[in-house]
């Protein structure tokens, strides 16, 4: 136990970026708006949230920064898809293109610099619990946020009127519509927000994790972001569960790595990848259906009142 | 929440619209109709399909907004700029589809979009109310389960309780009795009336005359957006009301000449199969389908009536059971061989299983021919060829188009419904399967469609007919089944003889019918 200790304890820390970044999404994809953007937005928050730290001074002003500049998107691809009507994967993949290659080009003084970045925090008392109070609670405020947003976006959605509003937007905006509902706007709310919370995951990366940039820093996280939360099937507490399984992949496979293992670094660092793929290709095997339940209907179908049948 | 209240206002209606007209992208579904509402009236809205009766009501509802008129709550002008007004002014629809949120339990339904609920949803007390409501107007629900779970007849009630909770005064019922059985109708016309009673007002969209007649006290007849007339129910008659729908004298009588039955061609027995959400749709279900004869299939929508089609064509594989045509064995065939054998199949759903929408004429036409000769020539399609065929098509099946380059969604479901039924009777197909045939279409329409299955009928193929519409398949059956849950629940030999309440109580899941001595032997002698 002692020796796969620290491994967790890497893998929650490893793991939240993709959590902050998977349940935006869920929160934008449970009102009907698809968002592919993921990896730009990502991008973009580890790059404003790096340099509003360092200009700031602190990781807390870095983090709000991120969120507004996330959020910012969010409202691009809000205007896109609710208002113009695009196509919601075109638009995504636009801006997964736009957030890496703008962030690229605007954080090259960038590159080789540090900032102190967010320290960890243990919270008194419940750290000291055996095994759990390391794995969870030896950690940093964002982690803390992050479990904190798992158990408030279950509640929200399940048990609060907005969140059932949001929920009707994304799987009947025609009966939310003629219930009274402003669709447009309900869809517009949470794509901003949700996608704050990504540049969030993205900002988690270079303020908390790395404490540096770096050009694509994200690897990938935002897509695989996307993929879990069909694997979470839109569930906060199982997305939280998926991130921590690709963090501990992950983690294993650097542990792997630093301990000098006799297979390609390349190799081992397709892991997590691998891993997602394969966790995907069962979940569509084993539970489809469930899957097409829990999907919004409507997600990624631009509604308008006037349109004839 | 207060019970009702209805301010007394003498002989002001509670709702009138006067001078409606709305444009849809240079066609007008409402030109210059005026409509009222009283307290405790059930006021009929009579029309064909495209007569603008849907258009009219979503006004009134605030879905749509009218280019000139104005709308009138109990004498004071009102503008509605979303359903949200319309609903605060006690204006309250239930439309076709319910718009419900199906993932959604019914509780949730109910309260959706009001604000007056508390930021955390008082899931108890909701549901004390709706029990109240239920009670009050005798509507049984269980307000914890999800939508999807519910029947079809449930769902209404629920979209119904939902605007009686939100206190309509006015309710507009788009065509409620569409999609119901026999039973569940009157049991509708059961709850109306109590809301009548109460003091509400009912708009009651319908093209069936008969209900209109019993149910209304007054009919407004709309033809092509204009309004032909306002009547007393009891001062007007079946026939007269056609007219004013139609707008001439239309004789709509089918002959089904007596025919001897002919070689079974299509078989299945004992047929398993899973609907969409992977729960069994069809349960051992056995039928024989054969030549010169229409075997027709009742039930309510969702009990299995797409699946057993889509089985049949070989669109959705079996898990059990065994399905041959000609007398060969099918059931691991695809769907083209079963093309092949000339099973043709007609689905309700035309613009998506039945055509590919964003393509022409021509391209649907040969949807199912071309990969063989003549249209195909090797790799290669022959346009010319193909485009005489839908040529063909189009004018033996009275298609109107302008050009056999239009993308088939921008047709009329009429037209649509003439192309596809062109593209899959033409030739003498060994058997044909067909969904809901006349499903939203006007009454020349409706007519045309039905002689075209007779017609086919004659000429030696075998069909089976799929309809909600118990009177269609009283008039075309040769045999009709009663499916409910994915069985049949009976197969009658002589529909004509049996009483339609029968056959309700059996779309509603009621015992089969007792077979008498007398019908056994009716059923030894056809075989």
């Amino acid at each position: 136990m002692e020796t796969l200790l620290p491994i967790f304890v890497a893998a929650v820390r490893s793991g939240t970026p993709i959590l902050y970044a998977t349940l935006g999404e869920i929160l934008t994809e449970k009102a009907g708006v698809m968002n592919l953007g993921l990896e730009g937005i990502m991008l973009m928050g580890a790059l404003s949230g790096f340099a509003a730290s360092l200009w700031g001074g602190s990781p807390l002003i870095g983090l709000a920064a991120a969120f507004a500049v996330g959020a910012c998107l969010g409202l691009i691809h809000a205007f896109l898809s609710v208002t113009l009507g695009s196509n919601q994967v075109v638009c995504g993949l636009a801006m997964t293109m736009f957030g890496g290659g703008a962030s690229a080009l605007a954080g090259r003084s960038y590159i080789g610099m540090t900032i102190p970045g967010l320290d960890s925090w243990s919270i008194p008392v419940i750290s000291k619990l055996p095994v759990i109070g390391r794995i969870f609670f030896s950690q940093d405020i964002m982690v803390y946020a992050s479990f904190a947003l798992v158990f408030l976006m279950m509640f929200f959605l399940h048990r609060t009127r907005p969140g059932m509003n949001l929920r009707a937007a994304g799987d009947n905006p025609k009966a939310a519509d003629a219930m009274g509902l402003p669709v447009a706007g309900i869809r517009y709310l949470y794509t901003v927000i949700g996608a704050g919370l990504v540049a969030l995951g993205g900002a988690y990366m270079s303020v908390v994790y790395n404490k540096f940039w770096a050009e694509g820093m994200t690897a990938g996280r935002g897509w695989i972001a996307v993929a879990m939360v069909i694997f979470a099937i839109w569930n906060p507490l199982q997305a939280a569960l998926g991130a921590y399984l690709f963090g501990g992949v992950e983690t294993f496979q650097l542990r792997l790595q630093a301990a000098g293992a006799r297979v390609p670094a390349p190799l081992l660092m397709m892991l997590p990848y691998l891993m997602t793929i394969l966790v995907l290709l069962f979940i569509s095997a084993g539970k489809g259906h469930k899957v097409s339940l829990s999907a919004p209907a409507a997600l990624g179908i631009p509604f308008y009142r006037e349109e004839r049948e | 929440m207060a019970g009702l209240k209805f301010r007394d206002v003498g002989d002001v209606p509670l709702v009138e619209m006067k001078g409606i007209t709305k444009r849809f992208s240079g066609v007008t579904a409402n030109r210059d109709v005026s409509f009222s509402v009283e307290a405790g009236e059930v006021h009929a809205l009579l029309g064909e399909n495209g007569a603008g009766k849907s258009t009219l009501m979503n006004i009134l509802y605030g879905l749509y907004r009218p280019d000139k008129g104005q709308i009138f709550v109990q004498g004071k002008a009102r503008e509605f700029h979303s359903p949200k007004d319309a609903i605060a002014a006690g204006i309250g629809m239930v439309h076709q589809h319910f718009m419900l949120v199906q993932t959604h339990s019914v509780w949730e339904n109910m309260i959706l979009g009001m604000k007056e609920t508390p930021f955390i949803l008082p899931r108890k007390k909701i549901q004390d109310r709706i029990a109240e409501i239920s009670e009050q107007y005798g509507m049984q629900i269980d307000p914890s389960a999800a939508v999807w779970q519910l029947s079809t007849g449930e769902q209404q009630r629920v979209a119904l309780l939902r605007m009686l909770y939100r206190n309509a005064k006015v309710l507009i019922l788009d065509e409620p009795t569409a999609v119901l059985t026999p039973q569940e109708s009157e049991k509708l016309f059961g709850t109306i009336r109590r809301m009548t009673r109460e003091g509400h007002g009912v708009v009651f969209i319908s093209h069936k005359l008969k209900e209109v007649m019993s149910e209304a006290g007054r009919v407004t007849v709309l033809r092509g957006g204009l309004n032909a007339g306002t009547v007393a129910a009891s001062k007007t008659r079946e026939e007269a009301l056609a007219e004013m729908m139609v707008g001439r004298k239309a004789s709509l009588g089918l002959e089904r000449k007596p025919m001897a039955r002919g070689d079974s061609v299509l078989e299945a027995k004992e047929i398993h199969v899973l609907g969409d959400r992977g729960i069994k749709a069809v349960n051992g279900v056995s039928l024989c389908l054969k030549r010169y004869e229409i075997f027709g299939v009742a039930g309510v929508a969702g009990n299995g009536q797409r699946e057993l089609c889509e089985a049949l064509s070989g669109l959705r594989p079996l898990i059990s059971g065994e399905i041959s045509v000609n007398g060969a064995r099918m059931d691991r065939e695809s769907p083209r061989s079963f093309i092949d054998e000339g099973v043709h199949y007609i689905p309700s759903d035309r613009k998506g299983t039945g055509m590919a929408s964003g393509m022409d004429i021509v391209n649907n036409s040969i949807l199912k021919k071309y990969w063989s000769k003549p249209v195909a020539k090797g790799f290669f399609i022959d346009w010319g060829t193909s485009a005489d065929y839908a040529e063909e098509i189009v004018e033996s099946f009275g298609v109107s188009v302008s050009s056999l380059s239009t993308p088939v969604r921008n047709l009329s479901g009429g037209n649509l419904q003439k192309l596809l039924m062109g593209r899959e009777l033409s030739g003498t197909p060994n058997a044909v399967i067909v969904m809901h045939p006349t499903w939203g279409l006007d009454v020349s329409a409706t007519h045309y469609v039905r002689d075209q299955i007779l017609a086919r009928r004659e000429s030696g193929s075998a069909i089976l007919l799929i309809s909600e519409d118990l009177d269609e398949l009283m008039a075309l059956s040769d045999r009709l089944a009663v499916m409910f849950k994915g069985e049949f629940m009976d197969v009658l030999d002589n529909p004509g003889t049996v009483p339609i309440k029968e056959i309700g109580i059996m779309m509603a899941g009621g015992h089969k019918r007792p077979r008498t001595a007398a019908s056994k032997a009716d059923r030894e002698a056809s075989r």
